[in-house]
């Protein structure tokens, strides 16, 4: 549309207000608001419930429960009328998707707790109990997934249901899972990652018109992509021996497409861990790869979590995390305890990979 | 079938191309779509057999929820969802994705949109624009009822009635708007106090653990920090001009409820300097109720630097100088321990996921920054924008500012944004020889008279400007 046109129809296009980051006070729950800053300490009256006084002597009960994250409109309305009904209007979120109600006495926890769980929302994900999986995007809107996520986190989380609404695990387990390796899902003591297992097919028809071809060659983290001449068309090649898999080269470069209906397959890493608590932050660590991806309810992918798990539950002392209780067994006895194997998959080759190998006479029996 | 043949297969002639943006942004253009907003579902509801499988078992499910969006008569969404319920279905059978990106944006902005157009539009035509809005959260993510019932008002009108509370990134997602809707859905959110969060090499948006709003190991306004840091730069997050992402994550004590070390380019992690609180009292009541070797063994035993002691009449001794603020003991025990007064942040620097070095974690570059006066939220802010003017003139492109730091050395990073050595920068000292260090002496001096300098300020070290 010309200037002069645009001026005739008086199209003036609303500027945007650069507000950033909301202020929280206008929506916090006045207890929370009157004692910021002044919380003096808490205990847990029953799993999903958090009971915190201030030092003002007020006192707040937090319930807490989970949800599938996308949420249509129908679902966050019957979360407000319920938080209208049974509790005092504000809610808040936890970085695992699972919501809050505060109410100011004990009194209305009973009838809260039964109103979420009435209408399907199960109430806990608090202390020592599994919370909700960190949950990413996969086929419902991301534009490179391996798998789906909200299909794999409902399947996981109706296994783990039970442990969501108890607190019976040593410590708190933080599962993620992700739809490929760049990892949105980040790390826990159990990860579920799409792990490709083949080089990207190209589509050298289309690689010269949509792909910037330096900036995907420098994308490579093994320098396996040169550019190459192919059907007389500028593309790009890839050194299949060098190739990783990893897929890097797929966001900056559709045509080479790393997924494939048998070839993105799913592993499982653990000990991943962000809390400073006791041990350092950590890693997540391979423990099985090549799964099937297979929906709707990735059964595979569903026992080898709950093997993992229960041999943690079982034999993990109180307040050790997945990579704490394995760091004290050590890895032959992880391997035994969840029937897994160990391969040479598992001995690491990337920079750095020495520091990952025991330099010493430790030995596990 | 691959995925290219798929896709060969499901194009709609020659002139759609699989994959250029420009190209798709040109097409969206077309008024000639399959349905308009009056009309209801024109074709047959979409058979859904493996996703049907997710609606059964214990915890809520999504597809029950996209479900109840296709059968919501008369909106303007319900033939949106059940195309998209269609190809959602069609991923599971195929096992592959059908999205690709490409470019929208709202009116001034240039990130915050993440496009989505469907490679399988002819198939499921109603759904082929289906963008998601990226929209930063009050910090703590609080809301009242009220201002969510606003937020689905919109999105309702709007958009396809799917939100996510909240995405890896901190941001409400508002998940399927066509390109036409993209910017009156953007309006009325703006106009109730919502801003759109980053996309792209940008700032992006930001999270904060609930902190000082309902936590006692809070060790600053985790609000403030946020908004302060956020809200100045909020130029960076709008009109993408950065090498790459920068995230800043903000968490109130060690425990990194929003895992700022592992996902963030410059995590702020509460601490204390000064000694924790001990309630005796309360330690004799939590080891008489758990037992004497109960509490050896799991909170004694398990401080990672053998700074807790348990004296035989049930009493605490802390050795508050090998204490490096964990918060295993605090959260054992939360009655009877607490942080110090002196209170602030550690700022780590550097935190990613794999591509392309590999997994980096933030690594320590300021031990100890005091965070109780303005004055210091301002320091906080200064030293942010520092990070933020060092990584928008340094990075490659693609680079993050952790391989950055691992490209030129720490200790050029360290003269580049005015911040000096400091033995909590490492877990040990270099073992490398390969070092030149015929200015060592020098070097030593300036340690010497920086000591003093702290000793007589009573300051541990914190960031000074570069000048």
């Amino acid at each position: 549309m010309s200037q002069a046109k645009a001026a005739e129809t008086k199209v003036t296009p609303r500027r945007p207000k650069e507000t950033g980051v909301p202020d929280p006070f206008p929506y916090m729950h006045p207890l929370l608001k009157k004692n910021y800053g002044k919380w003096a300490w808490h205990d847990r009256p029953r799993p999903g419930v958090l009971h915190h006084v201030a030092e003002s002597g007020d006192e707040v009960w937090t319930v807490r429960a989970g949800t599938q994250r996308q949420m249509d409109v129908y679902t966050i309305r019957k979360l407000c009328d319920i938080g209208d009904r049974f509790a005092e209007g504000h809610v808040r979120f936890t970085t695992r998707s699972n919501i809050e109600f505060m109410v100011s006495s004990f009194d209305k926890v009973p009838a809260l707790i039964q109103n979420l769980q009435a209408e399907g929302f199960p109430v806990g994900g608090t202390g020592n109990s599994v919370s909700m999986i960190s949950h990413t995007q996969g086929w419902l809107h991301c534009d490179i997934p391996g798998t789906d996520a909200s299909g794999v986190v409902k399947s996981l989380m109706d296994m783990l249901h039970t442990e969501f609404v108890k607190e019976e695990m040593p410590n708190r387990v933080r599962i993620t899972t992700s739809c490929c390796q760049v990892n949105c899902g980040g790390q826990g003591d159990i990860a579920i990652n799409v792990q490709y297992t083949k080089p990207p097919r190209i589509n050298h028809d289309l690689v010269a018109n949509v792909c910037e071809r330096p900036a995907v060659v420098a994308r490579c983290p093994v320098a396996a992509i040169r550019p190459a001449m192919v059907n007389g068309k500028p593309s790009l090649e890839v050194d299949e021996k060098k190739c990783v898999c990893c897929g890097a080269c797929y966001p900056p470069c559709p045509p080479m497409q790393i997924n494939g209906p048998d070839s993105t397959k799913l592993a499982i890493w653990v000990g991943g861990k962000h809390s400073n608590a006791r041990s350092r932050p950590t890693f997540h660590k391979l423990v099985v790869a090549n799964l099937p991806n297979n929906p709707p309810r990735w059964p595979e992918v569903e026992e080898v979590v709950r093997k993992i798990l229960y041999a943690y539950k079982k034999n993990a002392k109180d307040w050790e995390r997945m990579g704490e209780w394995i760091e004290r067994i050590g890895w032959p006895r992880f391997f035994e305890l969840t029937e897994l194997a160990f391969t040479k998959h598992h001995l690491d080759t990337w920079v750095g990979a020495r520091h990952t190998m025991n330099m010493s006479a430790h030995v596990h029996f | 079938m691959s995925a290219a043949e798929d896709r060969a297969t499901t194009a709609a002639g020659p002139t759609v191309p699989s994959w250029p943006a420009f190209v798709l942004g040109m097409m969206t253009s077309d008024k000639g779509t399959a349905m308009s907003k009056d009309d209801k579902i024109g074709a047959a509801k979409h058979v859904t057999p493996h996703l049907d499988q997710l609606e059964g078992g214990p915890w809520p499910s999504f597809v029950t929820g996209l479900k109840r969006l296709r059968d919501s008569k008369g909106k303007q969404y319900a033939p949106m969802m059940n195309d998209l319920l269609g190809q959602l279905e069609h991923s599971y059978t195929n096992r592959l994705g059908y999205w690709k990106g490409g470019t929208v944006s709202v009116f001034g902005y240039g990130g915050g949109i993440i496009p989505r157009f469907s490679e399988v539009a002819d198939k499921f035509p109603a759904s082929k624009e289906f963008h998601t809005l990226r929209v930063q959260p009050p910090a703590g993510y609080h809301y009242s009822t009220e201002v969510l019932r606003k937020l689905c008002d919109i999105w309702e009108e709007h958009g396809s009635g799917l939100i996510a509370f909240h995405g890896q990134s901190g941001d409400i997602m508002f998940q399927g708007c066509t390109t036409e809707n993209t910017q009156k859905a953007f309006d009325a959110l703006n106009e109730i106090g919502f801003d759109l969060g980053g996309a792209g090499p940008a700032l992006r948006t930001s999270t904060s653990c609930v902190g000082h709003a309902r936590c006692e190991m809070s060790c600053y306004d985790e609000v403030k920090a946020h908004r302060s840091v956020l809200n100045k730069f909020v130029d960076e997050i709008h009109r993408p001009a950065l090498p790459y992402k920068f995230k800043f994550k903000f968490s109130g004590c060690g425990n990194d409820c929003v895992n700022a070390i592992h996902r963030a380019d410059f995590a702020v992690i509460g601490t204390w300097r000064d000694d924790m609180k001990v309630d005796q009292e309360e330690v004799k009541a939590y080891v008489g109720a758990v037992g004497r070797k109960y509490a050896i063994d799991h909170v004694i035993a398990m401080c990672p630097t053998r700074a807790l002691s348990l004296n035989d009449d049930n009493t605490l001794e802390v050795d508050n100088k090998a204490c490096v603020r964990c918060m295993h003991c605090l959260n054992v025990m939360p009655k009877a321990l607490r942080p110090g007064d002196d209170k602030g942040a550690s700022i780590l620097v550097g935190g990613k996921r794999a591509l392309k070095v590999g997994d980096l974690m933030g690594t320590m570059m300021v031990p100890f920054m005091r965070l109780q006066t303005e004055e210091d939220y301002e320091a906080l802010v200064e030293l942010a924008g520092k990070m933020l003017e060092f990584f928008g003139e340094n990075a490659l492109e693609h680079e993050r500012i952790g391989e950055t730091i691992d490209r030129i050395g720490l200790p050029a990073f360290l003269e580049a944004v005015g911040i000096e050595p400091d033995p909590n920068m490492v877990r040990h000292p270099r073992t490398s020889c390969y070092v030149r260090t015929d200015d060592f002496t020098e070097e030593a001096e300036k340690y010497f008279e920086r000591k003093k300098f702290e000793r007589a300020a009573k300051k541990p070290p914190v960031a000074k400007a570069a000048e």
